[in-house]
């Protein structure tokens, strides 16, 4: 059992962490950061991110990328919320996050079967689902009112859409690292050609995690909707990078075979938070587009570097006891 | 001057690996105006020597004289600058430049900094004239040649840098006849200029033609110099194979069944498989040898589906239709099993942990409504790592950080979990240590003793003949002999692995 727990803290602790001492310090340099107001906020802010950020770990995680994630967000909200007058409720959800699974599907299937990377490819998505969504709400902000209330009413004092993200996050580390169909997306990702000859097939499981991170960006955009109260076009413009910065700060790998749902979520707690924070002391806002890509860069070469210093620790610290448990 | 010769190498010596020389001793005289064969099975050092030559690695011991100064390049531009230029077996082409760029990528010629496009239109076209490529537009975009044509001017490209020692290895793989006539008038060009050709090929019909002299390599040491004219081919791939391995037969009972359990008939693709046939049946450990390039990881590769084929026949008891495999899964199904040569880009996850290495082809065995079963994957990975002694710390650690034996043995025992019956090994051995070998051949013997049959393809005949109950040996992409125990020499062996490259008169004998 204690070795469970200490697997835990290894693979979570650092990354928790680094958010408690960003959290500590922004208390320390401003009043108004540890109070009830901006901590809410920057709960709003969590859900959409999150859930996205959980899809994008797993596209990582295959060695690909979606860079289409924040348009597909406004198409499949733009659709939510114009269906949402003429459909019920579920309906609509169901069709938002259908839209999302779909871009997912034509990001998977032109990518792996045309073996067309999937940087250019989601690229092209990106324009295709923006003008989409231009269209759907004729390039003007659609308004829901407060029918989507009931994703930002709270729950044991949290909102509902905060436990839905919590619930997705949950269940993509538990996917990923419980099910065989994560195990061989590590595998994929790690070496595609091993796991072909091994006999495992590797295209429709990529294919499936385009779409898996489709459907979640459709999920995300009810959250996203039911926040703003209401879609347009532009909403989900610069979501993709925020998304790939989060999963990337969380330690999951660009060249794919390693990374973690949870340690993602946590990448995002860490963005949300320097952005509300850096806000809150003032900084204006060029500073904080500087620091926040600093962070980014940091975080990728510490993580490019995490080999070589794990191996000179060791080095230093077991010269003689040669570790066998 | 006219006695000096353009190289003097006196016992050079080269291991990679403390205690496996690939080079012992080597003596080689070439002189100016020559053009010197070079030849012999694999791994005899040819292409080690190269190397050394062209400044790519270094070597250990003796000494090499370049025009009666001692050479010894530490890289490519040092051997370049002293004059030793070579043509490499692949081509470097790069597609989205300019043939002209290609040609003088090493130099380009520059006014005030920037490229002088008209000197170098011209030195281009000069270039490809000596190549007989007078009609080829210099502004093409390298990538739209064909195969030979690139080639041609690869070869082009060498000849453009001012050299004394030409090296060529198999510079006619990818030519057609007319251009390798083209190719050889270029070669006795050079000879008037004075220019020294060390040829490397396979085809012995060529060497005839073109080489002066011929210097036979076995084990990394001189078998034999001669002069084109004074010996005959039967006698080079005498020299080549060397002394008779007589080794204990014991190790060879030969299976009772004869049931056949692979059939391959007729398998072909475009340029690299002529329609390849044989059979291997129950309990039997079928050798495949041949020259590298003869087409041997490829056979293996499109029997398991790896690669698409253009036509034959893969039949197996699990695959009565003898259609051939469009994928490895399917290959997986019929009970086929495949431990690839590259394995670390083809075989193993290096930066995952042993355990996951070893369930890799049968995870699903371990799950229960999709989830992996963990005590379950750990029990059976740890029965096999027992099984074939692997040395590990652990099942969490990375295969990164163990031998090349233990990693083969991981990817072997990835195939003993599946409900595996036909081996193929593509050589199972490289790169790994004499214990490790002897492991795996006993595992081999082990597996079809269980009435597995197994396909072996090795480089190393000494190998081949020791672990096999027959070899069937590939050349050129075709079968050009099959051999039992009683009938095979060594000597046999390599006289067929060289027929399919144009030998085939002089050895039908």
């Amino acid at each position: 059992m204690s070795r469970n727990w200490k697997r835990l803290a290894a693979d979570y602790g650092p990354m928790l962490a680094i958010w408690v001492v960003l959290v500590l310090l922004f208390g320390a340099l401003s009043d108004n950061f540890l109070t009830t107001r901006t901590l809410a906020n920057i709960a709003g802010q969590v859900p959409a991110l999150a859930v996205i950020a959980c899809g994008m770990t797993f596209v990582l995680i295959i060695a690909g990328i979606d860079l289409s994630v924040g348009s597909v967000l406004a198409l499949s909200g733009s659709v939510l919320c114009v269906s949402m007058g003429v459909l019920p409720l579920p309906v609509a959800i169901l069709l938002a996050i259908l839209t999302g699974g779909l871009a997912g599907l034509f990001n998977g299937a032109v990518s792996v079967f045309l073996k067309i990377p999937s940087f250019i490819v989601s690229l092209g998505t990106l324009k295709i689902a923006f003008g989409l969504a231009m269209l759907v709400t004729s390039s003007e902000t659609v308004t829901v009112g407060l029918k989507l209330e009931p994703f930002v009413d709270r729950f044991l004092g949290v909102p509902v859409s905060f436990w839905v993200a919590l619930g997705v996050v949950l269940g993509g580390q538990f996917i990923l690292t419980r099910t065989v169909f994560g195990r061989y997306l590590i595998a994929i990702g790690t070496n595609d050609e091993a796991v072909r000859l091994a006999g495992v097939p590797t295209a429709s499981k990529k294919i499936a995690v385009f779409v898996f991170c489709g459907l979640l960006t459709g999920l995300a955009s009810v959250l996203f909707a039911a926040r703003l109260g209401g879609m347009n076009a532009d909403a989900g413009n610069g979501l993709e990078l925020a998304a790939i910065a989060a999963v990337v700060i969380g330690g999951t790998s660009l060249m794919g075979g390693r990374g973690s749902v949870v340690n993602s979520f946590v990448g995002v707690l860490i963005i949300l938070t320097l952005d509300a924070g850096l806000a809150q002391i003032g900084a204006r806002e060029f500073l904080k587009h500087l620091i926040t890509g600093v962070v980014i860069i940091v975080a990728v070469t510490l993580d490019a570097l995490r080999g070589d210093l794990l191996a000179s620790l060791q080095r230093r610290f077991q010269p003689k006891t040669s570790s066998s448990q | 001057m006219s006695n000096t010769l353009a190289v003097n190498a006196q016992g050079v010596c080269k291991s990679y690996t403390p205690g496996v020389p690939v080079l012992q001793s080597f003596d080689f005289q070439l002189a100016p105006g020559e053009v010197h064969a070079l030849i012999g099975s694999n791994g005899a050092g040819k292409s080690t020597f190269a190397k050394i030559l062209t400044g790519l690695t270094p070597f250990n011991g003796g000494s090499i004289q370049l025009h009666d100064k001692l050479f010894a390049p530490r890289n490519k531009q040092e051997a370049t600058t002293a004059g030793v230029v070579m043509v490499l077996q692949e081509l470097n082409i790069i597609p989205t430049l300019s043939v002209a760029e290609n040609l003088f990528l090493h130099q380009l010629p520059k006014k005030v900094g920037l490229l002088d496009k008209n000197a170098l239109r011209l030195k281009a076209k000069e270039a490809l004239a000596r190549m007989g490529l007078e009609k080829l537009d210099p502004s093409l975009p390298g990538g739209m040649l064909g195969v030979g044509q690139q080639q041609l001017v690869e070869i082009a490209t060498a000849l453009a840098q001012e050299s004394s020692v030409l090296i060529l290895d198999e510079p006619t793989a990818a030519l057609t006849s007319p251009e390798i006539d083209l190719l050889f008038e270029r070669i006795r060009l050079l000879k008037q200029e004075g220019v020294a050709v060390i040829y490397i090929s396979h085809r012995m019909d060529e060497i005839e033609r073109i080489a002066d002299a011929v210097t036979v390599m076995r084990d990394g040491e001189r078998a034999g110099q001669h002069r084109i004219g004074e010996v005959t081919i039967p006698a080079l791939i005498r020299e080549m194979a060397g002394h008779e391995v007589k080794d204990s037969t014991d190790r060879r009972s030969l299976p009772e069944s004869k049931e056949v359990t692979l059939s391959v008939s007729d398998l072909r693709r475009e340029g690299v498989l002529r329609g390849i046939s044989f059979e291997a049946h129950r309990g039997e450990i079928l050798g495949l040898a041949g020259l590298i390039g003869a087409g041997r990881t490829e056979t293996l590769r499109a029997i398991f589906g790896a690669d698409r084929v253009d036509g034959g026949r893969v039949t197996t008891p699990k695959n009565p239709s003898g259609l051939p495999f469009s994928s490895p899964q399917s290959a997986v199904w019929a009970g086929l099993a495949f431990v690839p040569e590259d394995r670390k880009a083809e075989g193993l996850l290096l930066d995952r942990s042993v355990g996951s290495n070893t369930t890799l082809a049968t995870l699903s065995q371990f799950a229960a409504a999709g989830l992996v079963q963990t005590k379950q994957e750990e029990d059976a990975a740890v029965r096999v790592c027992e099984r074939l002694a692997v040395k590990c710390e652990s099942l969490a650690q990375a295969v990164r950080n163990l031998s090349g034996g233990n990693q083969q043995k991981i990817i072997i025992g990835r195939w003993l979990l599946t409900e595996c019956d036909i081996f193929l090994f593509d050589e199972p051995t490289r790169g790994i240590d004499v214990a490790a070998k002897d492991a795996v051949y006993d595992l081999l013997d082990e597996l079809a003793a269980a009435g597995k049959t197994i396909v072996v393809v090795s480089s190393d005949l000494e190998e081949l003949m020791r672990i096999s109950h027959r070899i069937v040996v590939l050349s050129n992409g075709s079968v050009t002999g099959e051999f039992e125990p009683e009938s095979w020499t060594s000597e046999a062996i390599t006289a067929a692995s060289f027929a399919g490259f144009g030998a085939e008169k002089e050895v039908a004998a």
